[in-house]
C-alpha cells in the first residue's frame, strides 16, 4: 500500500514545492493519506489473533517512546503511537499525522497537521500535543535516547490548533524522515505517567507487563480507515534464537524477529511458514585505528581492503542473506547509492604489494573479534587465512562479547565494530564518520568530508545532494580506515497466513510497524 | 522415642533447637561473606551499569552523568555498606536498569522459580524413592540393572539436550505441547499441565537420577547391617524392613542428597528457563550479570545463598529428628 508511486512525502517534492515559491500549496501541500492507496492492493481481511515475539525481554520494557531502546520497545511504540511522518520501503517520509511538512530553507519548517484524530482517550490531537511530545526529548529528566538529535530542535511552537513551526539550529533536509522513528512518537500534552499507553495508533492498551508481554486491541476508531486489521496482537520476548524459531515453527507464535541465517533452511522447510529478507544498512565492519601503528599507514588500509573476500563472507556467513558492500556505509538500495564507484575486490597480489609498502614484515598483529560484532569472529579468520597468503601475520583475538563495546570497541589498532541501519545517509555519517564524531570509529580526519556534510545536510536540491553523498562515499572508501565487506540482511520468520508484508529496511517486522499493516487470512 | 524417660526428649529438643539456632546464626555470616564475594568479583568484570545500559552508542559525557546518577562514581566500600544497610532494613535497593525496586521485580519472578521448582521436587522425589529402594532391593537383579542403566544414561544426558529434543517431537513435529511456557491469567488445569509437562520433565531428567542413585547407595548401606538380617530371620516382609527399619535409618544421606540435588532447581534452572522462555529467577540473574545490575544480582545471589542453607538445614533436621542416635552428636 506503499510506494506505489503516486504522491510520497519525501523531501524532494515539498523542496521543490518550496523552492517554486508561491507554489507550495499544489506540489508539496496536499498528499494523498497512505492509508487510501491500500485500496487499490488486494483486499485485506479484518480479523485474527496473533503473537508476535522479539529477541528482547527485558524489565526495562516501557511505554515511553523516549525512551525505547529495544525493537520490543519499538515495536510497541509503533502500535500504540503515531509519529508525525511514516517511512516506506525506500526509506522516504510519508505523512503520517502531519498533513503537510514544508520549509523553504530546510531550518523553519511548518507542520499543518491532520483533522479529527484522537487518542485513545477520545481527546483530540492538537499542535500542543506535538510541541509537547517534541519538546521533551531536550529536557534532561526525559532521559530521551534521541537527545542529542532533538537539540537540532531550537523552537517548536503552536501556530492554531494544528498548525505548527519547528525552527531548527541548522538546515535539515532530513527532519521530515527523522520524526519518523517511533522515538518522535506523539502522546498527549503532560503525559508522564505511561502507564495506559494513550496515543493516537492502531492499537489500544489492553495489558502490559515489562519483561513479559505486551497485548493490544484493534483500535477501532484508527484515522486510517479500514484499519488495522488484527483484532488483537500479543507481543512476547524470546530472547533464545532457536527457542524463537521453534516457537514459531510449533505454531505458539506467528511471528519472529531476527531469526539467524543458519536457521532459514528449517524455518523454509516447514509448509506453514516462510522468512521474510529485509535487505538493510546492517552492516559489520573492520576497524584501522588512525591514531595507532601499524594501522595508520594509507597502504595498510587499502591492503586490507583487498583482503576481504566478500562473496565467501557473503555466502559463507549470511548463507546469501547480504548484499556485498564497498567499504562505505551507504548500501545499493539507498536513494543516495552511488552506482558509478568501482567495487573493491579480493586481490591478494595488490594487497601483498601494499603491506610491503606499509612496511609491516612478518610482526604479529592482533586482530580483536567478538560475537557481540555479528559475523566478526568468521571475518577475522577469513582476513587471518588470506593474511597469510599475502604475506601478513594476523592473529585472531576472541574475546568475550559481554562488555565489548565498552572495553574493546575502538580501542584496538584493528578490531570490529557493528552498525545498525539509521533512517538518513546525514545521521550515519554525522554519528560514525565525521572527523569530531563521538564513534568516528577509525579516527580518520577527513576536512573535505566534514565540509561536504555539512552542505550535504542543508542542501535543498536532491540531485546535488546525491551527488555530495557520493563524492563522501568515494572519500570513505578510498581514505577511512573501514572496512565494509557486506551489508546484512534482516530475516524475520512469518506464518505464511499472514499477508501485507513489505520489507522496511531500517529494521525488521517492516521497520517494527507491523502493527498496521499486516493482515491474517486462512 | 517412645521409650525413653519424660526428660530425654525435652534435652534432645534443646539440644536441637540450639542446634538450628547455631545454624541460622552461622548462615547470617555465611551471607554477608557470600555478598561480600559476590560483590567484589562482580566489580572486577569489565564495563558497568552505566556502560552497559548506553551500549555501544555512549559518549564519555553520558556515561559519566548516568554513572553520577546511578551512584556509580561513588568508591566500592561506600556502595557496599550502603546496600547492606538498606538491606538490613528490609530494602533490597533500587535496580540501576530497569527503575524499579529490586524486590518489585523479585516478587514478580520468585514465586515462579518457586512454582517450577515445587512442581519438579513434586514428581521427582517420590519417583526416585521408589526407584532408588526397589533397585536397592533387588539389587543385582534384572530391575535393578535396567534402572541403572535408566538412571546413569539420565545423568550422562544434559538438560538442554533433553529439553530440545522434547521441544522438538512434542511442540515442532507433533504440535502437543507449548514450547514456551508462559502461563495464561487465568488458567485452566489443561493449560497448566501442558505449560509446565516439558520444563518439568527436563529438570527432572537431571534430579532424579541423582537421588535414585543416591537412594540407592543408601538403602543398600542398610541392607548389609546385622539388623536387617536379625529383623528378616525374625519373619519380617522385605516391604515392612524396608520401609520400618532401613528407611528411618538410611534417611540422613538420601535428605542430603535430596536437598542438594533440590537446590539446584532454583539457580541451575537457568537452561530450562531459557529454552522454554520462562521468566523465573535464574534467567533474571543472569540479565543483572550482563546489564551489571549489582543490587539485583546481588538479592538474586542472596537468594539463591539462603535457599541452599535453608535446605541444607531442613535435611540436617529431618536427618536428626529421624535418627535419634544423631541427636546426642
Amino acid at each position: 500500500m506503499i510506494g506505489d508511486g503516486s504522491s510520497p512525502f519525501s523531501r524532494r517534492d515539498l523542496l521543490g514545492a518550496a523552492l517554486g515559491a508561491g507554489m507550495v500549496a499544489t506540489a508539496g501541500g496536499i498528499l494523498v493519506p497512505a492509508a487510501s492507496l491500500a485500496a487499490a492492493r488486494p483486499q485485506p481481511r479484518q480479523g485474527g489473533r496473533i503473537k508476535a515475539a522479539t529477541m528482547s525481554l527485558s524489565t526495562a520494557d516501557t511505554l515511553d517512546p523516549a525512551k525505547g531502546s529495544l525493537s520490543s520497545d519499538y515495536v510497541r511504540h509503533f502500535m500504540l503511537y503515531n509519529c508525525l511522518t511514516e517511512l516506506d520501503r525506500t526509506l522516504r517520509a510519508r505523512a503520517g499525522l502531519a498533513v503537510r511538512m514544508e520549509s523553504s530553507d530546510q531550518r523553519v519548517w511548518h507542520v499543518r497537521l491532520r483533522s479529527g484524530v484522537t487518542f485513545h482517550d477520545g481527546r483530540s490531537l492538537t499542535s500542543a500535543d506535538v510541541v509537547y511530545s517534541l519538546l521533551r526529548h531536550k529536557e534532561p529528566a526525559t532521559a530521551s535516547k534521541l537527545a542529542a538529535i532533538a537539540e537540532q530542535f531550537r523552537t517548536v511552537r503552536a501556530d492554531g490548533p494544528l498548525d505548527l513551526t519547528i525552527e531548527l539550529g541548522g538546515a535539515n533536509a532530513d527532519l521530515p524522515v527523522i520524526l519518523a522513528q517511533s522515538h518522535f512518537a506523539i502522546i498527549p500534552a503532560g503525559e508522564k505517567a505511561f502507564r495506559t499507553g494513550n496515543g493516537t495508533g492502531p492499537y489500544r492498551l489492553a495489558a502490559f507487563t515489562p519483561g513479559v508481554r505486551t497485548l493490544g486491541r484493534r483500535n477501532a476508531d484508527y484515522w486510517k480507515p479500514g484499519k488495522p486489521y488484527l483484532d488483537e496482537i500479543e507481543l512476547i520476548g524470546i530472547p533464545d534464537e532457536v527457542s524463537r524459531v521453534n516457537a514459531l515453527l510449533s505454531g505458539d507464535i506467528h511471528m519472529a524477529l531476527a531469526v539467524n541465517p543458519r536457521s532459514t533452511r528449517r524455518v523454509n522447510a516447514s509448509p506453514r511458514h516462510l522468512v521474510r529478507e529485509t535487505p538493510s544498512a546492517l552492516y559489520t565492519n573492520l576497524i584501522m585505528r588512525q591514531d595507532q601503528l601499524p594501522t595508520s599507514s594509507g597502504h595498510f588500509v587499502a591492503g586490507m581492503k583487498y583482503l576481504m573476500d566478500r562473496p565467501l563472507i557473503k555466502r559463507a556467513l549470511f548463507r546469501n542473506y547480504a548484499t556485498i558492500a564497498n567499504d562505505h556505509p551507504i548500501p545499493p538500495f539507498h536513494p543516495y547509492y552511488r552506482a558509478g564507484l568501482p567495487q573493491t575486490a579480493l586481490d591478494l597480489d595488490k594487497a601483498r604489494w601494499h603491506f610491503r609498502k606499509a612496511g609491516i614484515g612478518t610482526t604479529r598483529l592482533p586482530l580483536y573479534a567478538s560475537t557481540a560484532a555479528e559475523g566478526s569472529v568468521d571475518m577475522a579468520s577469513i582476513l587471518q587465512e588470506y593474511g597469510a597468503r599475502a604475506g601478513l601475520n594476523l592473529s585472531v583475538s576472541r574475546v568475550p562479547a559481554d562488555g565489548y563495546w565498552s572495553t574493546h570497541w575502538m580501542k584496538h589498532p584493528l578490531g570490529f565494530g557493528n552498525t545498525n541501519p539509521r533512517p538518513t545517509a546525514d545521521l550515519i555519517y554525522s554519528l560514525f564518520y565525521k572527523s569530531d564524531a563521538p564513534w568516528n570509529e577509525s579516527g580518520w580526519q577527513n576536512p573535505r568530508f566534514d565540509r561536504l556534510l555539512v552542505e550535504a545536510r542543508g542542501e535543498p536540491d536532491d540531485a546535488r545532494r546525491k551527488q555530495l553523498y557520493g563524492e563522501m562515499q568515494g572519500l570513505v572508501r578510498d581514505r577511512c580506515g573501514v572496512g565494509i565487506p557486506v551489508f546484512i540482511s534482516l530475516l524475520d520468520g512469518y506464518d505464511r497466513r499472514l499477508k501485507g508484508w513489505h520489507p522496511v529496511p531500517l529494521g525488521g517486522f517492516m521497520g517494527y510497524a507491523f502493527a498496521e499493516h499486516l493482515w491474517w487470512e486462512d | 522415642m517412645s521409650a525413653s524417660p519424660a526428660s530425654r526428649p525435652h534435652a534432645a529438643r534443646n539440644t536441637l533447637l540450639r542446634m538450628i539456632a547455631g545454624r541460622i546464626g552461622a548462615a547470617f555470616l555465611t551471607l554477608i561473606l557470600v555478598s561480600l564475594v559476590v560483590f567484589t568479583i562482580s566489580d572486577l568484570l569489565p564495563g558497568d551499569a552505566a556502560q552497559e545500559a548506553l551500549g555501544q552508542s555512549a559518549t564519555p559525557a553520558q556515561v559519566a552523568a548516568l554513572r553520577h546518577e546511578m551512584g556509580l562514581d561513588r568508591p566500592a566500600y561506600v556502595r557496599f555498606g550502603s546496600w547492606i544497610t538498606g538491606l538490613a532494613g528490609g530494602d533490597a535497593g533500587q535496580s540501576l536498569v530497569a527503575n524499579m525496586p529490586v524486590g518489585e521485580i523479585i516478587r514478580e519472578r520468585l514465586p515462579n522459580s518457586l512454582l517450577l521448582a515445587a512442581l519438579t521436587t513434586l514428581v521427582a522425589v517420590p519417583l526416585a524413592l521408589t526407584i532408588g529402594i526397589s533397585s536397592a532391593m533387588n539389587r543385582g537383579g534384572r530391575l535393578d540393572r535396567a534402572l541403572n542403566v535408566a538412571t546413569l544414561s539420565m545423568v550422562a544426558l544434559p538438560e538442554f539436550l533433553v529439553a530440545t529434543i522434547a521441544v522438538l517431537i512434542f511442540s515442532v513435529k507433533l504440535r502437543w505441547l507449548p514450547s514456551i511456557s508462559m502461563l495464561p491469567e487465568q488458567a485452566t488445569w489443561g493449560q497448566f499441565f501442558e505449560t509446565f509437562a516439558m520444563p518439568v520433565f527436563s529438570l527432572c531428567v537431571v534430579v532424579i537420577a541423582q537421588m535414585a542413585r543416591m537412594t540407592r547407595a543408601a538403602v543398600i548401606d542398610q541392607l548389609d547391617r546385622p539388623y536387617v538380617e536379625m529383623a528378616l530371620l525374625k519373619g519380617l516382609s522385605p516391604a515392612r524392613v524396608v520401609i520400618r527399619h532401613v528407611l528411618p535409618n538410611a534417611v540422613g544421606p538420601i535428605v542430603n542428597a535430596m536437598a542438594l540435588s533440590l537446590s539446584y532447581l532454583l539457580g541451575g534452572a537457568i537452561i530450562v528457563e531459557t529454552i522454554f522462555n520462562y521468566p523465573g529467577l535464574a534467567s533474571l540473574m543472569v540479565n543483572a550479570v550482563t546489564s551489571r545490575d549489582m543490587p539485583l544480582l546481588q538479592a538474586c545471589a542472596m537468594i539463591f545463598c539462603a535457599v541452599y542453607l535453608l535446605l541444607m538445614l531442613l535435611a540436617d533436621v529431618t536427618a536428626i529428628v529421624a535418627n535419634p542416635r544423631l541427636r546426642s552428636a
